[in-house]
């Protein structure tokens, strides 16, 4: 065997091991009912803004806390802390991916995924057209 | 039915000429084809001839579609959906291209007009490899053309045209207004234009000089790939498995420039407009063009040592067929919409993944198999490389660089393996750190080889001749790092002491890489600039490198941030990234401080500009940033930042704004009034009284903060409003690192700031109070500070020339041997 394939073995076996590893230490996407059941592990939760709850943000007294209420299609929800500035699309997305851990009932969020609606910027089109010719007559 | 203010003599044109390109690239595929087939001479000649001119068809056909759809977007033809979508009147006209590629039809047919380019040149320089390397050309022109075909063949639809009218593209389906007597069932308006004054704009944050010229950069290096690929396949093809490397080599070297060049501009952009704060965030959007490059990379070097030694040729094919295919890869990531979960600026689902999965599969999975087909006919040496040659190292810096490429696009595509196999693979907690922890160490082997290669001779080097050759370089480096070592440092101990060592390594290694690589051009080639080009090359890749280590590890964040309370005073907390700033007031963190100093509105534009005040505590730095932010743009509700920046040639202060509050907020004149009081003392302000408490002196501040002789005077102040509330604020007075500050504490509820200003000898002390008559007006901001980015800059572009110089080194030698070409 020449020199070259044993190098050859031993760079791809490293990099084999390298994606493994990193197979080991991947999260997972999650519901919030799965989140809460494996609390304290890192989780990407598939949820989108409960907006009959309050969202709590004061920029002027402390910029890095957010709070608000997530919920997901199972129907349970979950109160997030986030500690960095709100935002601003949360509420008008449609879904948010939250990156964090459960934890003593909250779920601390490092990092905030907002999805807004794709076709918000049609909206105009839609209710932006009235015209002389076509007004309805009382 | 007529419709009133269409123009459609445009759009028909439009698709008269998307239909002749694919037509045209059928035929010319075909014709190259059967001219590469032809035994006879005569033959040969005639189906080349027929070929040329439909090639040329395409290239006149792509050329107008694009002038078209330009037409469209200048004169603001709102009845095509494309425009409609993408531009609007008040879009300067440096953004206009830029709009062009925003949607996915115009980025197909930009990637077209590159091939376009690069096919005409083929035809003129191609000689006796002209019909087979265009055959592939020509097909992979075919195949992008059906990409803006819009047909629908059997119900599935197959490309998406840029011509389609705003009325046919279902836009109005839901809209009454649209519709005659605002029934739905109804046909469309007549008058519909009438409605339609304006088109979308294109999206603030690609409003960006950047975005008008990192596409084309982008796409012309996404597109030259395809040529080292079609050699490849014409050598495979005509079973001339060498002569193809000579031709190819200059069209791998142009590549290689233009593709990193593009992607790095991207990084630019990126920094300049996006608020991740950085240049590269690992986004699979970044990686998946990323990848394509560094497997050029490797063919380059192979295929240079194939040329002096016959070694690696097999691994110069594999390395120029996955350079191509993972430019196809990255299309159908970015594309397909399979990124949304995991990618922040991936294209949205057109609908047309089949198409994309055809197009990937159609050019991988044949060229693949044909490679594995013909492998064993392809010349290889038997004999074992020698270690002393420069060669060996060549090869194993190209290997790691594969593999590393590999690996880097194995963690991209989890999307595409939760799909495939329905796992549920999300990224890891620290999704750059799990990039980083390993690209660490690529970047230690590859500098090191980029270093110490050269100095080795092909074939055979004595080691009198290297280590006598290394020396020099070797003892430079070593100095240098000493100095580094003395004077600066890498701070990132975040990760332990692990990855900060591999930092420092890595430090070491690319110092070493510069300094080896610009002492060969005296040392190895006698000064000569022309036969240098390798090294100048190495020697911005090295920049980079440097650039990239010393600018992320060393980054500053300035808006450390507790609870609304600078970070000084709240060591050992963690601190936040986000700064409140209240108008007027100055907040100190870290070596800077910064004041907002107000706000101004674009003329024609929601866009806003904030006046950020920077200075630095030692007086050497003043200057004023203006951030600036489209607040409630077009519908797109809330805030879209860009950032601004200053730079200085070792460091740039950079800042953009997280948060404002809300518009209505009214202006805010008011000024700090000064009250001299002692503890038990009481004022009153228009909503209440404040009770003064005890003055505290804390002189065990940490040192690392405050300096030596730091000290904090601190007062709580109880403020009892007419409502009947109490609220305890603490206004603070520093003394740290030689200079006063105040510390405001405010009280939003009762508009309030409250600061202490003065310490008097006879324990009285000055409070300002500052009561404003309406809400107060702030920005929250986020503030760093990168060290030596430059590096990385100047890198890119040292980089790129020096491939070039190699380029037009190659491009002289084969015109030299090949007379008749």
């Amino acid at each position: 065997m020449k020199k070259i394939h044993i190098i050859l073995l031993v760079l791809i076996a490293g990099s084999i091991g390298i994606l493994l590893t990193f197979l080991k230490t991947a999260s997972t996407y999650d519901t919030i009912e799965t989140a809460m059941s494996k609390p304290g592990k890192f989780v990407h939760l598939m949820a989108k803004l409960d907006k009959t709850q309050p969202i709590e943000y004061d920029a002027v007294n402390n910029p890095n806390y957010l709070s608000f209420t997530a919920t997901d299609t199972t129907g349970k929800s979950v109160k997030v802390i986030y500690h960095n500035a709100k935002p601003d699309n949360l509420e008008l997305s449609d879904k948010l991916v939250l990156k964090g851990k459960y934890q003593d009932g909250l779920f601390d969020c490092k990092d905030i995924q907002t999805k807004c609606p794709s076709k918000y910027k049609e909206e105009q089109a839609r209710t932006g057209g009235t015209h002389p010719g076509n007004v309805p007559v009382k | 039915m007529d419709y009133i203010g269409e123009h459609l003599l445009p759009g028909k044109l439009g698709h008269f000429f998307i239909i002749l390109s694919i037509v045209a690239s059928l035929l010319a595929t075909v014709a190259y084809f059967l001219a590469a087939q032809a035994k006879e001479p005569g033959d040969s000649q005639a189906w080349k001839k027929l070929a040329r001119i439909a090639f040329l068809t395409e290239v006149f056909s792509v050329f107008a579609i694009f002038s078209i759809l330009f037409y469209i977007i200048h004169n603001h033809l709102f009845e095509y959906h494309y425009a409609w979508k993408h531009s609007s009147r008040s879009l300067e006209f440096k953004y206009l291209l830029a709009c062009f590629w925003e949607g996915q039809e115009g980025s197909f047919l930009l990637w077209t007009l590159c091939h376009s380019i690069l096919g005409s040149i083929l035809i003129k320089r191609g000689g006796q490899w002209e019909a087979p390397v265009m055959t592939v050309l020509s097909f992979t022109q075919f195949a992008l053309a059906t990409m803006v075909a819009g047909l629908y063949i059997f119900g599935w639809k197959m490309g998406s045209n840029p011509f389609i009218l705003l009325r046919d593209s279902g836009v109005f389906d839901n809209a009454p207004g649209m519709h005659v007597n605002f029934d739905l069932a109804q046909p469309i308006r007549p008058d519909y234009m009438q409605s339609v004054k304006d088109g979308n704009d294109l999206n603030p944050l690609l409003q960006n000089y950047w975005m008008v010229i990192h596409p084309p950069f982008l796409f012309m290096g996404f597109a030259s790939t395809t040529i080292p690929f079609a050699f490849a396949m014409a050598g495979l093809w005509k079973k001339q498995y060498s002569e193809w490397t000579k031709p190819a080599l200059p069209w791998a070297l142009f590549s290689a420039a233009v593709l990193g060049v593009g992607i790095m501009m991207g990084g630019m952009w990126a920094y300049e407009s996006l608020t991740f704060g950085g240049y590269w965030a690992w986004d699979p959007v970044e990686n998946a063009s990323l990848v394509p490059w560094m497997i050029g990379i490797s063919g380059i070097h192979t295929l240079l040592i194939y040329r002096h030694t016959g070694h690696s040729l097999r691994s110069t094919y594999l390395f120029f067929i996955l350079s191509f295919a993972f430019v196809l890869y990255s299309t159908f990531l970015t594309r397909s919409g399979i990124l949304g979960e995991s990618s922040v600026h991936a294209f949205t689902d057109l609908g047309m993944n089949w198409q994309l999965t055809v197009f990937l599969l159609g050019f991988v999975l044949p060229a693949l198999a044909f490679f594995l087909l013909r492998l064993k006919e392809i010349p290889s040496v038997q004999q074992e490389e020698n270690m002393a040659s420069r060669e060996f190292w060549m090869f194993i810096g190209s290997l790691v660089f594969f593999l590393s490429a590999i690996v880097i696009i194995a963690k991209t595509s989890t999307p595409v393996l939760n799909k495939v196999l329905g796992t549920n693979i999300a990224p890891p907690e620290d999704a750059e750190f799990s990039y980083n922890s390993i690209q660490v160490y690529v970047a230690v082997i590859v500098a090191l080889l980029t270093a110490v290669s050269q100095y080795l001779k092909y074939k055979d080097s004595s080691r009198t001749y290297f280590w006598k050759k290394i020396l020099i370089p070797t003892v430079i480096t070593l100095v240098l790092f000493a100095l580094f070592l003395v004077f600066g440092a890498i701070h990132y101990t975040k990760k332990g002491p692990v990855f900060q060592g591999a930092i420092w390594l890595a430090v070491f290694c690319s110092i070493y890489s510069i300094v080896a690589n610009a002492s060969y051009i005296w040392l190895g080639v006698k000064g000569s600039l022309k036969l240098s080009g390798g090294s100048i090359a190495h020697v911005g890749f090295g920049m980079v490198l440097l650039g990239i280590l010393i600018s992320s590890s060393n980054k500053e964040i300035l808006s450390n941030n507790i609870g609304g309370i600078p970070a000084p005073l709240a060591a050992g907390e963690n601190p936040r990234e986000n700064l409140t700033l209240v108008k007027d007031l100055t907040a100190n963190m870290g070596s800077y401080s910064l004041t907002y100093l107000g706000d101004s509105a674009h003329p024609k534009k929601q866009l806003w500009f904030y006046k950020i005040r920077v200075k630095s505590n030692d007086g050497k730095e003043d200057f004023i940033l203006t951030p600036n932010a489209f607040v409630n743009y077009k519908g797109n509700m809330g805030l879209m930042a860009n950032p601004d920046a200053k730079h200085y040639w070792d460091h740039d202060v950079f800042t953009y704004i997280t948060s404002i509050p809300n518009p209505q907020t009214a202006k805010d004149t008011s000024t700090f009034k000064p009250y001299i009081r002692k503890a038990g003392d009481s004022l009153f302000y228009s909503g209440g009284y404040i009770l003064v408490q005890e003055l505290k002196k804390n002189d065990s501040v940490p040192e690392d903060l405050f300096g030596k002789d730091g000290s904090l005077y601190e007062v709580p102040l109880q403020v009892h409003s007419k409502t009947g509330s109490v609220y305890t604020l603490k206004s603070r007075l520093a003394h740290a690192r030689g200079t006063w500050f105040s510390l405001p504490d405010t009280l939003p509820s009762e508009s309030l700031v409250l600061q202490l200003q003065q310490v008097n000898e006879d324990k009285s002390f000055e409070l300002g109070v500052k009561e404003s008559g309406a809400v107060m007006k702030y920005v929250t901001l986020k503030a760093y500070r990168f060290p030596f980015i430059r590096l990385l800059w100047y890198g890119v572009w040292i980089t790129a020339i020096g491939i070039l110089i190699s380029m037009v080194r190659r491009i002289r030698l084969n015109r030299k041997n090949t007379p008749s070409a």
